[in-house]
This record gives structure tokens, sequence and C-alpha cells, in this order.
């Protein structure tokens, strides 16, 4: 199978959804094909803050910059993915005075509005701050939902005529008299909606240009194309928190350094991070170290940490990137700046471009230059216009809202499912029949699922990630069979079967990073509801058949046993 | 810690012959183990006990240590069991005897006229062996040729009847079976617990169904009706009642003419709370002393226990006993506990082996060889809790149910078997060494 488009863009992260939505918004046919899920790389695995830029404020005043006019713009235009939690720097009595009057500083500089909070005032903020830091900088952070802002420009892209292909690998790149003129894919079911069991395929895209927006794994993609792209690939350990100890994002008014923010999101608060180059962006280790150091350096800052419960850990790979001649040692002396690299000019290697570096706040802008610099190679005279059209989902859309009685929702259920819907709840959650919980923890509902499946195909990992079904406290203990049945609905057995096994593993790959005190005990109950009860373990849809001839065939077919009951 | 003002007030502690620390199946058994013996039996819990999470199915063995299986008979494997298993512990006669105690005391259970396995429909829609099994769920065995009819409710998202069905198919019952989805007469929001349905039946109340009114039950009769095919038997959720299921299976027997089945579910169960209810039952009778909601919180003695505190609205009250039964559960239950460094039994700290990195409690497959199930307390012969060196750490200390380490109930499909036989085993024991 052989088709065409005018670009192809590679990588379904923020990036590549962001330039597939730019693109296709100024008339640009584009396909954009990802290895697995979208954010299945770096961007579903951040702490999902939302610069205001106070973090580049002293370092890196460039970068600090764009984040700050980027986070005013996401809160305009993605306001469904955007919590405007505000931020908070604190500073505790061994941090450096001096250093506190440099994030001042930087950030007036860097145009980002500051205000200096006395202890006693940070404390009313966020009560659970440690007795004794000294006082905080408020700054207008915030928590971003990477997977909802992916999935909805995304979203966009398709309305403008993109084509969108997940669980689609590339293979190999097309070069032909220095001009790269496309691409081999390997499906993993088939074009479309990834659906388990079905057939895959490969395919040959033939594309006028080519986008390398594969992050962490762009010098991979480049390699296939004969370029040498220099990624410094960094990991970073996320630790999720139960519940919200903070409602504010907290930074350490530190020099940079590990285990120094605390994201709330949703209904958990992310603890980050580490940041230690590694070889290969999909094999490296998860250490106990890195989750421990989390926990103990951030009860400095909030003390009930220590002993509060996690429910999982995962890690991120970021995609740094530095001109070859800087040649840092350390990971953290690295630019947060991105690169566009024009391969034409840097290689004599027509067709392809690579945008690397940068961070999720930054995605539109990153996307902005991309797809400028592709437009003027074509020739094509069309502005950008994602800075000032909502994506899906935010358009004309008031919180004020009551969806209660409209869609049948209990109060705190609603609101949660419109939080997450934004400007679709109201065709989301208009169905015919009951629209019960399926998933207790994150409170979402069936119509929400459903939604998901029409979107995502069979594979619940993305129903997951459009949903947040199944990443609460339980961790999907008790709502991965009813998102199995819910799946059933317009999927076979035997293709549900696997889909749920799937969601069974990757519920269990970032617990294992939890498992003491409550969680472990959550996992063991997990364990024995899909082990026990449901007998999970041994299923005999998998195994060899079963002799039933041989068990207990009851007393009751002969209606013999009448006692008792 | 200091005794409080209220606990020096109380000169003389609550005494017991035997005193039962939990109030799960182990527990329970081993109080009515202990008093059948002739023992003044307490029984103290701190919480509801997990059987409202367990399915009510009563398993004795499904797998063996090694995973082989389905068993077709239990008693027939628990010899070539690893030597530490808690079954090995009390040895296959005492199962037996611990069985023929729970037969006794529960007659709203079946499967006791074999030794074989049943083979039960689960709500995921496997089917798993189990030893003994409510009444009301008998209708459902997978061994019987007779095809079935699984009614969901639209708004239940625990049982998904037509996936049950095809996923059942799948695992080759030797019988048609097809899920249908009906919506439950009434106005019950879209969220209503379990035991809303439960009550609703159990009242038979006037429901508005198809713009008429009419007593529930012959209202959801009427809704599968319509979607039966003659199948000679039909199964439902475990809904079926709380106060009498066994009428209201009848009532929808009679009127759809077939016999009527639930397919057990996850918590909160209800086939589990009906068990809670009948080994309480079985207790009060026996005249054990009950008090649930109270945990143990301290002990004094060294070697031998002499008696451990109470704790109740703040005070710390002694409780006395000659005998004492850990019965506090494992991970699930808060009998065995854990924090980053360390996994330990919290009321009488008695050893716990485990792997100094946590990293080595777990294996990376969520359905790996998981050390962590079985964690907990190793014993000597009569269940009394070792420490490190095999030493009896507490004379008068027995164990019983899922504080044992040693075994995967899980996997093996073992919990309620070990429980009654161990809890059946060191009730007896405690109760026979007893002043």
């Amino acid at each position: 199978m052989s088709r065409q488009t005018e670009v192809l863009v590679i990588g379904g992260g923020s990036t590549g959804a962001g330039i597939a939505r730019d693109l296709s918004m100024r008339g640009v046919g584009v396909t954009l094909v990802e290895q697995g899920n979208l954010t299945h790389g770096t961007t579903g695995r951040m702490h999902g803050l939302l610069h205001s830029g106070g973090r580049y404020a002293v370092s890196d005043q460039v970068s600090a910059a764009e984040c700050i006019e980027e986070n005013r713009v996401l809160r305009d235009i993605a306001s469904h993915c955007v919590e405007t939690t505000g931020g908070l720097f604190v500073k505790r009595p061994e941090d450096s005075e001096a250093y506190f009057q440099e994030k001042l500083d930087g950030c007036a500089a860097s145009g980002i509005p500051t205000e200096v909070l006395s202890a006693e005032e940070a404390r009313a903020v966020e009560p659970h701050l440690a007795p004794d830091i000294e006082k905080a900088i408020s700054v207008p952070d915030g928590a971003v939902d990477p997977f909802r802002l992916v999935v909805a420009n995304a979203a966009s892209a398709r309305e403008h005529g993109a084509r969108i292909e997940t669980h689609s690998t590339v293979t190999d790149i097309r070069v032909e008299d220095r001009e790269v003129v496309g691409a081999e894919l390997d499906h993993a079911s088939g074009p479309g909606k990834h659906v388990h069991g079905t057939e895959g395929g490969t395919e040959i895209i033939r594309a006028d240009h080519v986008v390398n927006a594969t992050g962490a794994w762009a010098g991979r993609t480049g390699a296939m194309a004969g370029v040498d792209i220099e990624v410094r690939p960094s990991k970073g350990v996320m630790t999720v928190m139960n519940t919200r100890q903070v409602d504010t994002v907290i930074n350490r008014c530190r020099p940079k350094g590990d285990a120094d923010i605390i994201v709330p999101h949703e209904t958990a608060a992310i603890l980050g991070t580490t940041d230690e180059e590694v070889d290969d962006p999909e094999e490296y280790p998860e250490e106990q170290w890195e989750v421990d150091m989390m926990i103990d350096t951030l009860a400095e800052l909030v003390p009930m940490l220590r002993d509060a419960r996690t429910i999982r850990s995962f890690w991120g790979v970021r995609p740094l990137y530095e001109p070859p001649s800087v040649d840092s040692d350390d990971p953290t002396d690295i630019t947060r700046d991105f690169f566009l690299l024009d391969h034409a000019e840097r290689d004599a290697l027509d067709g392809l471009t690579t945008i690397v570096g940068g961070k999720l706040t930054t995605y539109r802008l990153m996307a902005e230059a991309v797809s400028d610099h592709v437009c003027e190679r074509f020739g094509v005279d069309a502005d950008c216009r994602t800075a000032d059209v909502s994506l899906p989902g935010s358009e004309e859309f008031s919180v004020l809202r009551d969806y209660m009685d409209e869609f049948d929702l209990r109060s705190p259920i609603g609101r949660r499912s419109v939080e997450r819907l934004g400007s679709r709840a109201d065709d989301v959650l208009e169905t015919s029949g009951p629209n019960p919980t399926v998933c207790n923890c994150e409170a979402v509902t069936r119509a929400e699922i459903q939604d998901a499946v029409d979107q995502s195909g069979s594979d619940l990992n993305a129903v997951r990630l459009r949903t947040r079904a199944s990443m609460g406290s339980c961790q999907g203990g008790f709502c991965c069979h009813r998102l199995a049945g819910e799946l059933h609905d317009d999927h076979e057995e035997a293709v549900v079967r696997e889909a749920w096994d799937d969601l069974l593993r990757e519920r269990w790959t970032g617990q294992r990073h939890a498992l003491w005190g409550e969680q472990l005990s959550q996992a063991m109950l997990n364990y024995a509801l899909h082990a026990t009860t449901q007998n999970r373990d041994n299923d005999p849809a998998d195994g060899d058949p079963v002799d039933f001839g041989a068990f207990d065939a009851g007393v009751a077919a002969d209606g013999g046993d009448q006692r008792g009951d | 810690m200091p005794a409080s003002p209220l606990t020096e007030a109380i000169s003389v502690a609550i005494e017991s012959d035997v005193l039962v620390i939990g109030g799960g199946l182990a527990g329970l058994t081993s109080a009515l183990a202990a008093a059948r013996e002739g023992a003044d039996v307490r029984l103290v819990a701190a919480k509801q006990s997990t059987l409202r999470n367990a399915s009510g199915l009563v398993d004795v063995l499904g797998y063996t240590a090694d995973g082989e299986g389905p068993l077709v008979d239990p008693y027939d494997a628990i010899p070539n069991l690893p030597a530490d298993h808690p079954y090995r512990t009390v040895g296959v006669d005492t199962v037996r005897k611990a069985m023929a105690l729970f037969d006794e005391v529960t007659p709203r259970y079946r499967g006791g006229h074999t030794d074989a396995n049943a083979l039960l429909p689960t709500h995921g829609g496997t089917v798993k062996p189990t030893a003994r099994y409510p009444a009301g769920v008998s209708d459902g065995i997978a061994s019987d040729g007779r095809d079935a009819l699984l009614v969901g409710i639209e708004s239940m998202t625990d049982f998904d009847a037509p996936h049950v069905a095809a996923h059942l198919t799948a695992a080759g019952v030797p019988f048609d079976v097809r899920g249908v989805t009906i919506q439950f007469p009434g106005d019950l929001r879209a969220d209503a617990a379990i035991t809303r349905y439960a009550k609703l039946l159990d009242t038979n109340g006037t429901v508005t169904a198809d713009g008429r009114e009419c007593p529930v039950r012959a209202a959801l009769a009427d809704r599968v009706a319509a979607e039966h095919d003659g199948e000679p038997r039909i199964g439902f959720p475990a809904i079926l009642g709380d106060d009498d299921p066994a009428e209201i299976r009848a009532a929808l027997a009679e009127r759809l003419d077939a016999a009527v089945f639930e397919v057990p579910m996850g918590p909160p169960s209800l086939p589990g709370l009906r068990l809670e209810d009948s080994l309480f039952a079985a207790l009060d009778e026996a005249g054990v002393s009950i008090a649930t909601g109270n945990p143990v919180v301290g002990y004094d003695g060294d070697g031998r226990v002499e008696q451990v505190y109470v704790e109740k609205n703040g005070a710390r009250i002694p409780n006395s006993a000659d005998q004492y039964v850990l019965a506090t559960g494992g991970l699930v239950g808060k009998g065995i506990d854990s924090d980053r460094e360390r996994v330990y039994e919290p009321v009488f700290d008695c050893h716990v082996a485990h792997a100094d990195d946590r990293y080595d409690w777990f294996d990376r497959e969520p359905f790996g060889n998981h050390d962590f199930a079985r964690f907990g307390v190793h014993t000597d012969g009569d269940l009394r809790p070792v420490d490190g060196d095999d030493s009896v750490e507490f004379d008068n200390v027995r164990a019983a149910g899922s504080v044992l380490g040693g075994y995967d109930f899980a996997a093996e499909k073992s919990g309620s078997g070990v429980s009654i036989a161990t809890g059946y085993a060191a009730g007896r024991s405690a109760a026979r060494r007893a002043r």
C-alpha cells in the first residue's frame, strides 16, 4: 500500500500534534504517524507543569519569556486542559538569599509577574508547608493535562483534514538523490483506529516534506535518513501521590537540583524529578533511590509527604539537545530551548526538518516555528492561527454551567466530567440510557468511556489517557473489568481480552514503584480481586481446554437438594 | 505509653479462656472451634471484616503452588504442597474436619457432597475452581450442560452479561450461553448501591415499570421474560436479596419457568456479607462474646502474652486470656503491614520474613510470582508464630488465616480453605491448652 501526503509528521507528542494542527489549519495536507498512543513518548510522561517561566528566570531568560507568553496563550485556547493553580518558589533557611533575589529579578526581566509572600502568607495559601520555611515568591504556574492537550490538537488537525495514525512505526525513511521523499511504516493493526487482533501491515507514505518531531527518539529517526542528530536524552522520575497535598505548584527556590517540584494534578500530586543522561530513550534503569529521594527531599518542603501514600511512579525522557560545539558534561546544564534543524542547510539533505529540545509549555510555539519554516519552503502564504483559535473542548465554555441536572450526574461526578470534557460535554454526556460511573476514583462515567472508545479503537490504555479511568488510588483494581465490559459493546471478546490484559500490565508497571504501606495493601486487594474473584490469572480462555466433566456437576440439576437457604 | 486515667480505673481486665483477635473467616472459625471445645471465648475485631470483599465462594485449593490446575480434587494435592504451606502444617485430615464444621454451620452452602471442586462462572467471564458455593449460585455450575441466559443490568457496570457470556464461550463451557442487558424496573439511580437492589427485592417493593405499578420481583421477571428464549437456567449478578435470597430466586424461577442463579461479584459482595452474617449467627449461638470496631493496640508479656490492650473511645482497655489466636488478616486486612524498609506484623510484632530490598517483593508481571502475596508469619506445627531462628515467639499465641505466610491464596484459590482449616486448628488447640 502506498499513499501520498504533503507533509508527513513523525511523532504524536505535543510537538507533532501541534504541528499537525498548525499546518492543517493553514491548508497544508498532513499525515501524522506515532509508534504508540498519542503522548506515548515524553509528552505522556511529564509532571504536568504549565510553566510560568519562573524555573528558567535565572538560568535562561529567553526560555522564561517564551514560557510566560505561551502560558497565557494556553490558558486561553486550551482552558479545558489547564488548571490555574498558581505556583510558589519556597525558600528554606538553608537556601541562598542571593538566589531568591536573583529569581525575583529574573522574573521581572522576563515579564513574569511575582509577589513575595511571608512564611505566614505562604502557609495561608498552602497550610502543609514546613514550619521553618522563610518566604516564597508567587508566580502564575499552572497544571496542564498533556493527554487532553494532545488529543485536542489531534482532533483539531483531523477536523482540518489531517490523517492521524497511531500504533504505526516508521521503519525506514526513503531518500532519493539527497532528498527525503517519504517513509515506510509498520501498522500494528492496519490503518485507522487501533484494534487488537486486526491484521497490521506495511505502508509507504510518499511526502513532499517530512518533519521529525520524535523528541528523545529524534536521533534514531534521523539515522534512518542518514543524518546525525545529537539528542541527549535525560531521564527524570515522577512520583504520584494518591491525593493533593498541595493545590499550588510548589517549587524549591534554589538553583537547579533534583526533587524540587510538586505539581497538583487532577486528584493527585506529582513529585519531581531527577535529571540523568541515558543512552537509550526506551531502556534505562528505574531505580528505588530516585523514588526515595523524591519523598525524602520534598518532605523538607511539605513534611506530610514523608508518610503519605504514593500510588505509582513513572519516568520520562527529556529530548534535550545542544549544538555539538557546546558539549555540556551535566545534563542539567543543557538548555531547555528548542532547535529547528534545517537539514537542507545543515546536511545538504532536502525534504527533512527536525525539531528537538523545548518543553510542553512551548509546544505551540515550536509547532509554529516548524510550520512557518515548512510553509516558507512551499511558498504557502498563510498565517499561524493556533494562538487565536481555541482547541476543541475549549470553545465558548463556561465552567459555571450546572450540568448536574441536565445529565443526571451527581454533582462531584458531573463537575469532574465537565472539567475534562470542556465544551464537548454536551455532545458526550447526552445519552439515552443510564450513565453509571465506571471508574469511581476518577469519577468517569460510561458516556465518557464510550466517547473515548469511539475515538481510539480497542486500546484501553488510550481510553485511560483520554478519560483518566483507572488512574486513581485503586489503580484499576475495581474498574479494569468494567472497562473491558464497556469495550465489548464495540469489539469482539478476544479483542477485549487482549486489551484488558494490556491495561492490567500497564497499570502494574508504574505501581511497582509504590509497593509499601497502603498501596501494597491495595495491590494485594487488586491481585485478590483479579486472581481470586475473577480468576484472570488462570483464564481458561487463554489456556489449555478444561475437562468440565471431571468436576462437580452440582446436585440441583435433578432437583434433589432443597435444604436450607 | 502511660496508662490513661480510665485504664487505671479498671482494675480487672476483661477475661476469657481464649481471646481471638480478628473478625474474618479465620477469626470466626477459630472462635467457633474453640467454643465447641468448651472454652470461654471472646472475639475482638478492629473493623468490618474483609468478607465484604470476598465473592462468597469458599475455595480450598484450585491450583498447586506451581500453578497446575484447575485441580479436580484439592485434598489429593495438599500432601504435595511445599512443606511450609499452612495446609501442610495442619494436615489434610484437619482440613476435612474444618470443612465439616463449616458445612454444619452454613446450611446455605453446597458442595460438601463431593471432594471434587466445582467450576463456577465469575463476573469476569472465566470459571474458577471452588469447594463450596452458596445454594444461590449452584444452578450456575459450569459442568452442568444446560444452556444458560445471563442477565445484566444496564446501570450495573460490574457485570456485563453479553461480555461474560462471550468470554465463558471462549473458555469452552459445555453449554450455550447468551447474555442480555435489561433496565432494572423502577427508578433506582444509575449509581445505586448493590444493597439498594437487594433491599428492594427483599421487600418486594412496588415499582412503576412500563407505565404501571407492580411488585419488583414480578416486574423484573417480566423484563427478563421478554428476552428469554427457553434457556433452562438464568443467571443474574449477585444482587438477589440479602435476607431471603432463596425466596426471591424461587419467585423469579416460577414466573420465568427456569432455574435462577447468581454470579458472584467483587466488593461490596452480597454473598460475602451473607456468609459473614451466618457465621456471626453461629458464634452467637455458641455463646462467643464479640466486640467489633476496636483494634488491639498493645500487649504485656515476654515469651507469653499476659494481656492485650483494646482501644475503645481513646482508652486502652486490657483484655486478658489464657490463650490467644491472631487472625488479623494479611496485607488487605492490615494484619500484615509495611513501610519502605520492612514488613511487619503490627499486633505482637511477630517475625515476618522478607527481602531487604523492596524491589524484590514483587514480580514484573501483574500475575507473576509475587513475594508479597506470601508475606506473613511462619509457625511451628501448632500454628505458633516463630522468629527468624524458628523459636516460638509466644507460648500462648497461635496464628490463623491470611496473617500466615508461605502461600499465595490468590493464585492457588486457597484463601477461604486456609482460613477455615487454620482457624479451626488454632481455635481447637487454644481451647484444649486453656486452663
